[in-house]
């Protein structure tokens, strides 16, 4: 991994602190997770805004909605794995039914924790998310997005989940703190007509290096940042579809319901198209690092590239009939 | 005690309150007990024709806690119905929130909304839903999936706390609810930051939908549960309004702790037919039974019926 050494949970808590020190009405609430979620800072810095609770996620999330509910506007953080699963009736119903102006965010998402095994991987977070109504979901891929999302959502009034990685990823966007990006809104990343590739999060670099593997040979795919899950860019992607006659989409997580699901079901019934949805087949995955699982699943560059390129030759009328169906 | 409940000590003003003028305060208005006992035998029977005009309700549970609700809502809670949001008001978070229609008679009387509306419940796309929602003016958080109330009180009081505001924060649980395990780590949480400004009430009934909660499930004991965890713990008759009232406004019992209050009830109280019988945790009432209970209600004297 080609990394800066700065990991963006590190990036969330600086700016994290910067809009609490704007803004004192921003609070934290931490479970134990000072460590995994970089906030050991923060709690030094303005512990009169930050809220221990120790090892116990649904008091997290209830205290965080009660704080909220009162005026304050709170960012709940812990590992991803726990905050969509063992609170997630806290965040369906003190957060996301109560409208709670807190902020889910989910630390070490997806298959950041590697070793550690499938009860610290989160790869059902987006899916159980983004079906609680008024519950915006997020992901960023680099250090610049961590941040500029953290902006938005300190600015951002309601409930949300932002799910974040742990180790140094490479960066995507310009490190410019002058950078924005607006919920609901996808990122058109690489301009292309022979398919589309939708990534997010921690996926969009494997996503960007396949696509620069496929340019090499002959293949020009669109590549898009669909952080924001929800609310879904749904015009990009139709437009990005019709355009191009395939989709492919990347995440890290489960193909049940996560990112590739809400695009197939935007597109089926907008603009259907031949897709191909990567992720982690439904099954509990073998001990490993994350770039291991990665590799392993077809979610480095060279899988993705290979599935790309597969896909797109056995596509009908392109040799082969091919099947259609998902991987 | 940790440092952090130096911080957020209240400044001893507790029981001062309610004559410190602190208007506009509900419950000045009406303090005798004579008072307390009609209010809660008028939302006894608007609740039974509530339900049973809705053809469906948790009926015993609602009943259970009508004299803990209209002594809060009426003798000790600050608040302002034409105001629902307003900053410093008292907050009660109903836990036990298949309680609703006793929540929402009382809501009604105190001025929340119309009482004409409370004919809505149970016709579709009503905002009187079957727990309780944020549609309705007065509540302050959705309930219905129980454990959840006691951490959502946490945070308000801790942001009264934090804040220096005077407020308190009222949640009702229900002691069926303790099962859940949600409720002790907000237990812990409220006891860790020494918030003088919760007072927890548990509706000690001693019934549940399977039956009595000595035997599905309940403490071993109850009171040196929450003492051990670091609460203050006061037991009161749940049913006589002017005891409810006198403890209510006489906290805290004790500085830098939370307050748990276990009212000792009776599920189905003012009907005879349904007191103390788990069967009518949420059964619907026939005819004759909707009539029986009413009479009961109405010959009832002083909140007292027989």
């Amino acid at each position: 991994m080609t990394g800066t050494g700065k990991s963006c949970r590190s990036e969330f808590s600086a700016a994290l602190l910067h809009a609490m020190e704007q803004d004192p009405r921003i609070m934290v609430v931490a479970s134990d997770s000072r460590g995994s979620a970089a906030l050991t800072d923060v709690f030094a810095a303005l512990p009169n805004q930050c809220v221990e609770v120790g090892i116990a996620e649904q008091d997290a999330v209830g205290i965080a909605a009660g704080l909220a509910q009162t005026g304050k506007r709170v960012f709940v953080c812990g590992p991803a794995s726990f905050y969509s699963a063992r609170c997630l009736e806290q965040v369906k119903v003190d957060v996301a039914y109560a409208d709670s102006d807190v902020k889910v965010v989910g630390i070490s998402g997806g298959v950041s924790y590697g070793a550690l095994g499938s009860t610290h991987h989160s790869l059902h977070d987006i899916a159980v998310m983004r079906t609680f109504p008024g519950l915006g979901v997020y992901l960023p891929c680099d250090r610049a997005q961590t941040a500029a999302i953290t902006r938005m959502l300190a600015e951002l009034r309601g409930p949300a989940y932002m799910r974040i990685g742990r180790d140094p990823v490479p960066d995507i966007y310009d490190d410019d703190h002058g950078i924005t990006f607006t919920s609901g809104r996808a990122c058109l990343l690489e301009e292309g007509r022979d398919c589309t590739i939708v990534a997010a999060g921690e996926m969009v670099h494997p996503a960007r290096e396949a696509s620069r593997l496929l340019r090499a040979r002959g293949i020009r795919p669109r590549l898009v940042d669909a952080w924001s899950i929800k609310p879904l860019d749904q015009d990009m992607l139709v437009r990005s579809a019709a355009e191009t006659g395939f989709v492919f989409t990347v995440e890290e997580h489960s193909i049940y319901g996560g990112l590739g699901g809400a695009v197939a079901e935007v597109l089926a019934s907008r603009c259907p198209v031949p897709m191909r949805l990567l992720g982690f087949p439904d099954e509990w995955l073998p001990a490993g690092t994350s770039h291991e699982l990665c590799r392993h699943y077809g979610l480095d560059a060279e899988g993705i590239a290979r599935a790309v390129s597969g896909a797109l030759t056995e596509r009908p009328g392109q040799g082969s009939p091919g099947s259609r169906e998902t991987p | 005690m940790c440092a952090e409940t130096q911080v957020l000590t209240f400044p001893g003003e507790c029981t001062s309150i309610h004559a410190a003028g602190r208007s506009p305060v509900r419950g000045d208005q009406m303090v005798s007990a004579a008072d307390l006992e009609a209010t809660a035998r008028g939302v006894r029977k608007r609740l039974v024709r509530m339900i049973y005009e809705a053809q469906g309700g948790h009926i015993g549970g609602s009943l259970s806690c009508v004299d803990l609700l209209v002594s809060l809502y009426f003798g000790v809670m600050r608040y302002d119905p034409s105001n629902p949001g307003m900053s410093g008001r008292d907050r009660f978070i109903l836990s036990k929130g298949h309680s609703v229609e006793a929540l929402y008679c009382v809501l009604a009387r105190a001025g929340y909304f119309p009482e004409e509306r409370l004919s809505e419940y149970g016709s579709f796309g009503t905002m009187l839903h079957g727990h309780p929602t944020m549609k309705v003016p007065g509540v302050e958080i959705p309930s219905g999936s129980l454990g959840h109330g006691l951490s959502v009180g946490v945070g308000m009081a801790l942001a009264a706390a934090r804040d220096r505001a005077r407020y308190r924060v009222y949640v009702l649980m229900g002691d069926g609810e303790l099962a859940e395990g949600s409720i002790w780590e907000a237990a812990m949480a409220g006891a860790k930051f020494g918030l003088e400004g919760l007072v927890a009430i548990i509706d000690s009934n001693n019934l549940q939908i399977t039956g009595s909660t000595d035997a599905v499930m309940k403490p071993k004991d109850l009171a040196g549960s929450w003492r051990s965890l670091g609460w203050v713990v006061q037991s009161v008759d749940g049913h006589d309004c002017e005891a409810i009232t006198r403890t209510l406004r006489g906290l805290p019992l004790a500085h830098g702790c939370p307050t748990m209050i276990i009212a000792n009830t009776v599920k189905g109280r003012g009907v005879s037919f349904m007191e103390n019988q788990a069967v009518w945790h949420h059964r619907k009432m026939s005819a004759e039974e909707y009539e029986a209970a009413l009479r009961q209600l109405e010959s009832a004297q002083g909140g007292r019926p027989s």
